[in-house]
């Protein structure tokens, strides 16, 4: 499962459909690693009234597959489902979730370390965030989905 | 020849439209639609270094060939998760 939704986020739907990608390979399924991304309260000392989140749909479910590619080719036969949440999100609300399944958990946490890190640098989403006192777009990583020392850096923080 | 052009976040808001349509000579790169948008819209244009791009929704070079009718997108730096 990778792909750009406007509703709420299901992290039980993305782990049930990991682990049957990962059950019928190898050892079979053994652990799931999950990060779940939330709206928080503040940002920079301000009060945050709520976020605003903007995709550009169809590149980012590209993107998305590649991440899951990469994680393939760096950690074979895990299996990782990502599902970006876009539109008005409150405090508390789920913007992203993340599931890794593998054989065994040290793969799990590092194939779901690797993806987020992933999604900041190459994803086409944006964040706009809406304070008490104003607004602001949050402009991260300049994409660029061949930048191998990107690629290397996220690998270096996933196994750190 | 005539080309779509898509943008999103910052620079959506900056032109007040999520898609232009521009008018450039042949042959033409992604390079050459981003100043025909950068000339009508010269708020965009400090983006220059900070921009990447795609064509019919893949990644592309400011280098890459654009023909009539291709969706060309334009992107600020990243912020999801």
């Amino acid at each position: 499962m990778l792909l750009v939704t406007s509703d709420p986020l299901s992290v039980e739907a993305l782990t049930t459909d990991v682990e049957a990608q990962v059950r019928t390979r190898g050892e079979g399924c053994g652990a799931v690693a999950s990060f779940v991304g939330l709206v928080r309260a503040t940002h920079g000392g301000r009060a945050v009234r709520y976020l605003e989140y903007e995709a550009y749909d169809a590149l980012a479910v590209t993107v998305f597959r590649q991440i899951h590619a990469e994680a393939q080719d760096r950690w074979p036969g895990a299996a990782l489902g990502i599902v970006h949440r876009v539109g008005r999100l409150a405090i508390g609300d789920a913007s992203i979730a993340i599931v890794a399944a593998t054989a065994h958990r040290a793969e799990a946490f590092q194939v779901c370390r690797y993806a987020i890190e992933r999604v900041k640098q190459i994803a086409p989403v944006w964040k706009h965030e809406f304070f008490e006192d104003g607004e602001a777009w949050v402009e991260g990583a300049v994409a660029d989905p061949t930048d191998e020392a990107a690629r290397a850096h996220a690998l270096a923080i996933a196994c750190a | 020849m005539r080309v779509n052009v898509l943008l999103f976040a910052r620079l959506r808001e900056l032109a007040g439209a999520d898609a232009v349509v521009v008018e450039v000579a042949e042959p033409a790169t992604v390079a050459t639609v981003w100043q025909a948008v950068a000339v009508a819209t010269p708020a965009l244009a400090p983006f220059d270094r900070t921009l990447s791009c795609a064509v019919n929704a893949n990644f592309a070079r400011m280098s890459h060939p654009i023909t009539a009718g291709d969706d060309v997108a334009f992107l600020p730096p990243v912020s999801g998760g």
